[in-house]
């Protein structure tokens, strides 16, 4: 279907005319990988079926690993451990840095510890419909055996999760899951299993299986006969440009979020790792599909750089509000009980402020619309302690949640004992990524991707305690594993550095580098960065239309041609240049930008993140399309400015029958 | 409000550095880091060379942002990373200077950012549990008390930002090292390699530059995640028993 070898000399120049919203249809795409029969077997079915590789084979074989997160530090420190000789990149200065370590809330595992009727299936069965039915129910099921698993193996690390007096596990209901099954250590729980990912990863540098290559960015994927057979990354202290080949390559390299410029994420990430695989063939899934977290601090001006979330956990005792009548400018305090609209609690009586995530986000945006908003530019809502105070006590309230309220005093020089906290919705996970079977391979063979930068097991929406999840069960047991039979099966040469592919990979890194350094125009890569990120926000948000994405689909390409001919660059290539490192992430974001608004268009129907104007019921609730869309889309690049195929992957639920959601 | 910044500007890590002056238009909601790139905005569209410095999650979690603020790593407010930092701590009319994290065993790349490969080498020596995946127990099999569990996770909260490195007179690395022995030694799953641990890593903490300690305790104030001081106590009393009470084996 996608011939990779075909696509490496596309146009790299703007065609200039034509709508973009122009595509094509080509031919469904089918994961091939995962076996059939009862769902309870298929992973133990898999991986009995894998070809090994003899242990003193792996020691001959290499595998580079893009990105240290939870996914790629955990498939680093496992295929260091099984003898493969494994090369990992980092952005960061460190593998510990990665972004997994500011996840908050806690980690998924059907343990059943607290004897409340959780189950594999049932965490699996929670997962598929959270994920609004468009995730493959093969996956989910896999991830929900494999949680368990997780648990086992990063206890023995060390990991200290919360225990209760008994010194046994806790664990707490998160995200409206009816069972306790989320594990946590504090509000930190991404830190201590990044930490605990990080030190078997570093062991394994000391045993000298893993090779780290820390401040160093992929900036192509090097594909020879059809096989992802390296990358060329550069070295972002000297500007060496490098080349480095395997046997297999692993993408790990964290969600788009940032292509909004404001998210939750950390400033460095950027989807250019999986963007320049996608250029070279690897198709793109579900890229509309992008979460939007209902808790984050208010933007409090034009110099915000980043948002910041504020645990979910903070809806348990909170009550979100907003003056019921328009133009209200008094103080908070100042408002009575009867002129504050609970719009959640009034809207959806059966959840009240623990609605999902899509739905918390998708009110506050509307009564923000009606001019009701509070705080700068009337962009947020209340949410009060106010009761939980009086009932609780301040002590109780503190013990739960003073952190967080000290993290919010930090940042606003608000206190939220005294005055309630300002939230609003913020960009904070994509579940679209890279098109990957059931093996986690890509289109492109030999190139695996794994975690968030993955499409693979959210569907439309992710629970909250589910990332951890899928990065770890992706990076520590089944990347592994599926890599191992694509090793074996394909005894592989070496690639030599003068081949043409690694020239031909190495040239487009240095012209484009040369290109961004030569424009010398009048705008900063921020200054693109900030517009591109309204235009994702306003018509690629938590609203979707087909006028405003048509609007936005015609604004993308001109704001990327002004870039590319108006973009102020300082410095050279051949030292520390963080500019030139935004400006490569800004590049690859006007083209993926674009491709979400055209996903987003073609998706005429509302699920999970993704709401469409012109699909809901009649009371302004979502409104799922089974008939029409329960497909994934992967999307076949062909050039930059061009109209891309359309491959669907039809989604097939024989286990957990669709049901539209409802929490009225 | 307007500030001055006096900065510390070094090409590469064989310039010499310097300090220059800048005036900035900073708005009391900006965080310390917003500040800066409202700088580096101007000094692009000036064309000048933006100002180098370290950062990435601004929240406080990853631990890569790193600068000294008026003689402070991570500046004067307790606790406190410097991208949770936020100008309304400023007055109108402040000075205020910024230089990189200062240690040997922290060279300078460019402007504030310094180079802390040094901390990777010193958990490489032993920072971790040896479990290679798949070879767990059950999970509940072992529980740890929760007074343990409570001690490993506090010591564990370290970002390893390197801010106890910068604030040390003998540039020594302790508070890290503390930090890590402690979290791993005070669980049942870390025994097995504790007294190899402590001798392996404090060895590479030696060979790494990091000066030694003598207790004054400036590491534990310029902690953003306020590490306690008893974590070095329990370095010397574990690397004690391994040296002298012949714990290490082999």
């Amino acid at each position: 279907m996608t011939d990779a070898n075909s696509h490496q000399n596309h146009s790299d120049t703007d065609s200039g005319t034509g709508l973009y919203s122009d595509y094509t249809t080509g031919e469904p795409v089918v994961d091939k990988a995962v076996p059939s029969g009862p769902i309870e077997t298929r992973w133990e079915r898999r991986r009995f079926g894998v070809k090994l590789v003899n242990p003193a084979n792996k020691r001959s074989k290499k595998v580079i690993v893009v990105g240290s997160g939870l996914a790629g530090g955990a498939a680093s420190a496992t295929l260091g451990e099984a003898g493969y000789q494994v090369k990992t990149f980092c952005y960061q200065d460190s593998p510990r840095r990665a972004h997994s370590i500011a996840a908050q809330g806690g980690i998924n595992a059907a343990k059943n510890y607290r004897n409340d009727g959780d189950s594999v299936y049932r965490l699996f069965y929670d997962t598929v419909k959270g994920g609004d039915f468009r995730a493959r129910e093969s996956n989910v099921h896999r991830l929900a055996e494999i949680s368990r698993q997780i648990i086992d193996q990063c206890v023995a690390q060390g990991v200290p999760f919360a225990r209760d007096y008994g010194g046994l596990l806790d664990t707490r209901s998160f995200g409206g899951v009816q069972v306790s099954r989320t594990f946590y250590a504090r509000g930190q729980t991404g830190q201590q299993l990044l930490l605990g990912a990080y030190q078997a990863l570093e062991r394994q540098v000391q045993a000298g299986t893993v090779e780290m290559f820390t401040r160093h960015e992929m900036l192509e994927l090097i594909v020879v006969e059809g096989r992802a057979r390296g990358i060329v990354a550069r070295d972002m202290v000297t500007g060496e440009i490098e080349v480095h080949t395997a046997d297999a390559v692993v993408l790990c390299s964290g969600g788009y979020g940032n292509v909004f410029y404001l998210s939750t994420n950390a400033k460095g990430c950027n989807v250019t790792a999986g963007w320049r695989a996608h250029r070279k063939g690897a198709l793109f899934a579900n890229p509309c599909f992008t979460q939007i977290h209902p808790t984050c601090i208010p933007v409090s001006g034009d110099h915000q750089s980043k948002l910041t979330l504020m645990s979910e956990s903070l809806r348990n005792d909170g009550r979100v509000w907003v003056p019921t009548k328009l133009g209200d400018d008094r103080g908070p305090n100042e408002i009575p009980h009867e002129e504050r609209d609970y719009f959640l609690e009034r809207k959806y009586p059966a959840f009240g402020n623990l609605v999902p995530r899509d739905i918390a986000s998708r009110a506050a945006k509307e009564v923000c619309d009606e001019q009701r908003g509070v705080g700068p530019g009337g962009l947020g809502v209340y949410l009060d302690f106010d009761d939980a105070i009086q009932r609780l006590g301040r002590k109780a309230v503190e013990a739960k949640y003073g952190n967080l309220f000290e993290m919010y005093e930090r940042i606003t020089g608000e206190n939220p004992y005294e005055v309630p906290m300002r939230i609003y919705p913020a960009v904070h996970y994509t579940m679209g990524g890279l098109w990957v079977d059931y093996d986690l391979q890509s289109t492109i063979p030999g190139l695996y991707v794994g975690g968030e930068a993955n499409f693979s097991d959210h569907g439309a929406n992710r629970l909250g305690a589910s990332a951890l999840m899928q990065g770890l069960a992706d990076g520590y047991f089944v990347l592994p594993v599926t890599i191992g039979d694509y090793i074996a099966k394909h005894n592989l040469d070496d690639v030599p550095e003068d081949a043409p592919e690694v020239q031909e990979a190495v040239k487009s890194v240095t012209d484009r580098i040369d290109q961004l350094l030569s424009i010398n125009g009048t705008r900063t890569v921020d200054s693109f960065h900030r517009e591109l990120g309204q235009i994702m926000w306003d018509y690629c948000g938590m609203e979707r239309s087909e006028e405003g994405l048509r609007k936005a689909l015609d604004r993308i390409p001109e704001l990327r041609r002004e870039f590319w001919s108006n973009v102020k660059v300082p410095g050279t290539g051949a030292e520390l240049n963080q500019s030139l490192e935004k400006a490569g992430r800004v590049a690859d974001f006007l083209e993926l930008g674009e491709l979400m608004c055209l996903d987003a268009l073609v998706r005429r129907e509302s699920c999970g993140g993704h709401f469409r104007a012109e699909s809901q019921t009649e009371d302004g609730e979502a409104q799922r399309d089974d008939e029409n869309f329960s497909f994934t889309s992967a999307w076949e690049y062909t050039g930059r400015g061009q109209a891309p195929v359309l491959h669907q992957e039809e989604l097939v639920f024989e286990y957990v029958h669709p049901t539209q959601r409802s929490y009225k | 409000m307007k500030l001055t910044l006096k900065v510390w500007r070094q090409r590469d890590a064989i310039d010499k550095g310097r300090l220059a002056t800048y005036d900035v238009e900073a708005h009391e909601d900006m965080s310390f880091l917003e500040m800066l790139d409202v700088l580096n905005e101007e000094l692009i569209t000036s064309g000048e060379d933006p100002v180098a410095f370290d950062h990435d999650c601004r929240e406080g979690i990853c631990g890569t942002c790193s600068m000294v603020i008026d003689g402070q790593p991570h500046g004067p407010q307790r606790a406190t990373t410097t991208c949770q930092l936020h100008m309304r701590h400023y007055n109108d009319g402040d000075t205020i200077v910024i230089e990189p994290f200062r240690s040997g065993a922290f060279p300078v790349i460019k402007d504030l950012i310094v180079d802390r490969g040094a901390f990777d080498k010193v958990i490489q020596a032993g920072g971790y549990i040896s479990a290679n995946t798949g070879s767990a127990p059950e999970a509940n099999a072992n529980a740890v008390q929760k007074e343990h569990a409570d001690r490993a996770f506090a010591a564990a909260n370290c970002i390893g930002c390197g801010a106890c490195v910068a604030a040390c007179p003998n540039g020594s690395a302790s508070l890290f090292l503390g930090a890590k022995l402690t979290h791993l030694g005070e669980l049942p799953q870390g025994q097995p390699e504790r007294y190899q641990r402590v001798v392996e890593m404090v060895q590479t903490h030696e060979d790494a530059g990091f000066g030694g300690c003598t207790n004054t305790g400036a590491c534990a104030t310029a902690c953003p995640k306020e590490i306690p001081l008893d974590v070095i106590s329990q370095l010397n009393r574990d690397y004690l028993a391994a040296t002298v009470g012949g714990k290490k084996k082999g």
